[in-house]
């Protein structure tokens, strides 16, 4: 199917890489198809792409490569909803909030995205009873702070 | 906004499958046992807005943006 993309403008995907969030994610509970692409010049990242709103978008991002300790407890209810079977068929992202510099970008640990890999359901997890919050620095590190700014700035 | 007086054990019932019980009262704070299915998320509110309004600033993305990633 073809599908008109914020970054890479209007591309082929198959239909088996439509992830569904059946209730759309916490402010956009009216889009719930979106693909998963991958940009070319940095791995560590992903766009999770409305499939119907080009202009609809989210940076996506592993938690662990950053936090290499987060865990929280996945509810029933979303083992259910996402029909997971093993721990092993579920992927876990962190949405991040990109700002004028990677240095002030933060990452979402309080909702992380949840994909069962298996049948490609997805979900928003709003954890509750957690430390984790809705910011926490992208690059937590003083030593990739100050490179991130240097480059930001020389743009 | 429909409001309705209820005492510590009784319900709310929300169409066939929600129920909404007082589980208990002390001071200021009320104690709310929910009964949902499985579908239906439940939040607290100030929670909820929270992760909408963070998910509404992180989807304002432009390629510049994005570029930022890729070190451009």
């Amino acid at each position: 199917m073809k599908i008109d993309t914020l970054y890479f403008g209007e591309i082929n995907i198959d239909q088996e890489k439509v992830i569904t969030f059946e209730n759309g994610l916490p402010g956009f509970q009216d889009e719930q198809e979106y693909t998963l692409l991958n940009l070319p010049d940095n791995q560590a990242f992903q766009i999770l792409q409305s499939v119907h709103t080009r202009e609809l978008a989210f940076v996506l991002t592993v938690p662990y490569f950053t936090y290499q300790d987060y865990e929280f407890d996945l509810d029933q209810g979303t083992v259910s909803q996402l029909e997971i079977e093993k721990p092993e068929d579920v992927t876990v992202y962190s949405i991040v909030t990109l700002h004028d510099s990677l240095k002030n970008s933060t990452l979402n640990l309080q909702a992380p995205v949840v994909i069962n890999v298996k049948n490609n359901r997805g979900k928003q997890v709003v954890l509750t009873d957690t430390n984790y919050k809705t910011k926490h620095p992208l690059q937590p590190e003083s030593e990739g702070q100050a490179h991130a700014s240097t480059h930001a700035e020389n743009r | 906004m429909l409001v309705l007086t209820r005492k510590i054990g009784e319900s709310i019932q929300i169409g066939d499958d929600i129920t909404i019980k007082v589980v208990g009262v002390d001071g200021d704070q009320i104690k709310l046992g929910i009964d949902a299915p499985k579908h239906v998320d439940i939040h607290r509110q100030e929670i909820y807005q929270m992760i909408q309004e963070e998910n509404k600033a992180a989807s304002q993305l432009t390629r510049g943006v994005i570029d930022l990633l890729s070190g451009k």
